[in-house]
């Protein structure tokens, strides 16, 4: 197994699915030479050369747009919005169009494309650059969303993304960019739509979501060494939901947290708790709690940031409260 | 303007040809029939929601689809029952679809604003203005990687020139050298609103062009032999690497924006102008001064408003969409399952 960061993963499931499938193209803003504002195409334009790695103007309309006309003609492009607060400039390409068309014209246009873009928070860029908006392209139709905490899970979902017959929006956190990790050698495809325990445990049940993922292990460590058992599930895909491993979990256990990184309203945690609350409501032992960035816009300064995230201590505490 | 103002009479060196007149001949009375038809299950209950009328923009329609070869692709916005018919799609598609029934284009599950016959390249129609720029011009730049000779037109809208993606779509079409047409339809309103009124130039479409390298091109579009003639030069353009278009035809609908506007708000000087430059009557007599017989001319649209009648006929006869598609189609599954 090579290790790699998971910016450099990034790069790896590209250059993966394009060397076996020429209708694989790549656009976006200064994704090419420059290597990406995030460093997560370098070497891209390099191998594949400037007719599959296209720079674009700051148009993300057009990015989106022709990644839309591009898929319902042949190609499976991979559409890059350099951060993913800039989905709010072309969200009627996102919502309105690519997630809705292929059912407004009966199964007539499809879309096999990826729109790949860092998200989250804890780089200290403000409200603008940092939100986490995985629960914004969750709750459109039509669409599929992934969200990888670690570098083989980028690179195994990415590859399975751009394979995907559907519109898959991919998100990277960003301040896990840095982070190392295994990485399976050779071809490495995973598949959508299904969560990963990462930790056992037998008390509770913790849910997160990229780098939350890392922050509910942690947690879940430091409640071990006082004799709390949890078991933590990386959900990974978002659309297709694994409901079924969630489902399963939380019977075991008899009690649920969420981990999100989205502020409080309409995150994907209350729909979870929503649907275990229906399906499994006499296997809970107490109440679901999540756990989330106060609903407010995210501010810079690092305690402020670090105040709104779920932090280790946070989740912690929480789920020691609760248990309690 | 380019302009047809005096007929051409001698049909063996016509530039046009026999075959091409009388297919817009036919395209422009199947537009106009099938509209006209549309607006009369409306006002019958038969037709509900919205639709957005071409009548009187027929020549726009029917000039560049005549002049496109299979393959090529039309995206249009929801005022976009032309487009589709010129493409070929059925009559019964489009009036089922308008009527909500099962033999609907899209099986009624877009209505009349969305449009679609892939198997005829009619991509679609969309209803956000401006969306479908960016996504035409995308299809233009998939036609340029495979290599093949597919030319993307785009028809929108005078209100159009106004948004956003109408910029960005142009400039990216400019820098990559894409096959695309983009065609401004300046009927010179924007919804209720004189397009002169909300807009910083005098030519919507024409007077931006330069900002994007682009030649600026206004066309009669109540001509359908200029509107043919353009889009001919524009196709070839595309085709030999010469990169996009932007034409603008002016036209005028001779309806309200939609189906709530009777268009009051337009003068009626202005109105009786733009009757009497109809362009199915003056088409019509273009044909006689050319020497074709009265009686062909003549049959060609009886057998046009027959063919309306019977797909109205199979639209009426067609049952609502089965309940079972409510739930289709969401994903490439065939279905719309968000969970397991």
């Amino acid at each position: 197994m090579a290790e790699l960061t998971c910016r450099e993963a990034v790069a790896a499931a590209i250059a993966q699915e394009m060397r076996r499938d020429p209708s694989v193209v790549f656009l976006g803003e200064d994704i090419g030479a420059a290597g990406g504002v995030f460093k997560t195409t370098v070497g891209l334009f390099e191998e594949f050369g400037p007719e599959r790695v296209r720079d674009t103007p700051i148009s993300e309309q057009a990015i989106i747009g022709a990644a839309m006309g591009a898929a319902m003609t042949g190609l499976r492009p991979i559409a890059e919005l350099m951060f993913s607060d800039f989905f709010a400039v072309c969200w009627d390409l996102v919502a309105n169009e690519i997630a809705k068309s292929r059912y407004m014209t009966n199964g007539q246009v499809f879309f096999p494309l990826v729109i790949r873009s860092a998200n989250g928070g804890g780089a200290r860029f403000g409200a603008q650059h940092s939100q986490a908006i995985e629960n914004w392209a969750m709750m459109i139709p039509g669409l599929k969303v992934v969200a990888p905490s670690n570098p083989a899970d980028i690179v195994g979902l990415l590859a399975a993304s751009i394979r995907d017959p559907d519109p898959v929006v991919f998100f990277e956190q960003k301040s896990l960019y840095g982070t190392r990790g295994p990485v399976p050698d050779g071809e490495h495809v995973d598949t959508l739509g299904t969560a990963r325990m990462v930790r056992e445990g037998a008390d509770a049940t913790i849910v997160a979501l990229a780098a939350m993922v890392p922050r509910a292990v942690e947690a879940a460590d430091r409640l071990a060494d006082e004799g709390i058992s949890c078991q933590v599930i990386d959900l990974r895909t978002l659309v297709p939901l694994d409901t079924r491993t969630i489902l399963s979990a939380v019977s075991d256990t008899g009690r649920l947290f969420t981990v999100e990184e989205n502020p409080r309203l309409c995150g994907w945690g209350a729909e979870i708790s929503s649907i275990v609350s229906e399906e499994c409501f006499y296997d809970l032992d107490g109440p679901i709690v999540r756990i989330t960035t106060p609903h407010i816009p995210l501010p810079s300064a690092d305690n402020l940031e670090d105040l709104a995230l779920p932090s280790v201590e946070r989740i912690a505490e929480t789920v020691r409260v609760n248990l309690g | 303007m380019a302009t047809e103002a005096t007929a051409r009479p001698d049909l063996a060196n016509d530039d046009i040809g026999e075959e091409a007149r009388l297919a817009l001949w036919r395209s422009q009375l199947e537009i106009r029939h099938v509209e006209q038809r549309a607006h009369d299950l409306f006002l019958q209950n038969l037709v509900k929601g919205t639709v957005h009328l071409s009548l009187g923009q027929e020549a726009v329609a029917a000039g560049f689809a005549v002049a496109m070869e299979e393959g090529d692709y039309t995206f249009c916005t929801y005022r976009g029952h032309a487009h589709t018919l010129a493409r070929g799609a059925s009559m019964s598609g489009v009036l089922g679809e308008l009527m909500g029934r099962e033999c609907g284009l899209l099986a009624g599950k877009g209505g009349s604003m969305h449009l679609t016959s892939v198997e005829h390249g009619a991509m679609g129609s969309y209803a956000i203005i401006g969306a479908h720029l960016p996504i035409a011009m995308g299809a233009a730049w998939s036609a340029q990687y495979r290599g093949t000779s597919q030319v993307s037109v785009c028809f929108f809208g005078d209100g159009t020139t106004n948004i956003g993606a109408f910029h960005e779509a142009l400039n990216m079409a400019q820098i990559w050298k894409l096959p695309v047409i983009f065609v401004c339809e300046n009927n010179l309103y924007m919804e209720y609103t004189p397009i002169g009124d909300v807009t910083a130039v005098e030519h919507p479409a024409a007077d931006r062009a330069s900002a994007y390298g682009m030649e600026s091109i206004i066309v009669d579009g109540n001509d359908a032999d200029a509107v043919y003639r353009v889009a001919q030069t524009a196709y070839a353009k595309a085709r030999s690497g010469g990169g996009p278009s932007l034409i603008e035809a002016k036209t005028y609908r001779q309806c309200g924006h939609s189906r709530a506007d009777p268009g009051a708000y337009r003068p009626d000087a202005e109105v009786e102008e733009w009757l009497a430059r109809d362009p199915i009557p003056a088409y019509r007599r273009r044909l006689l001064d050319f020497g074709f017989a009265e009686s062909a001319v003549d049959g060609i649209e009886a057998a046009v408003l027959a063919a309306v009648d019977a797909a109205t006929d199979a639209a009426r006869a067609s049952p609502p969409p089965p309940p079972e598609i409510l739930e289709t189609e969401v994903y490439a599954d065939g279905g719309a399952a968000w969970r397991n």
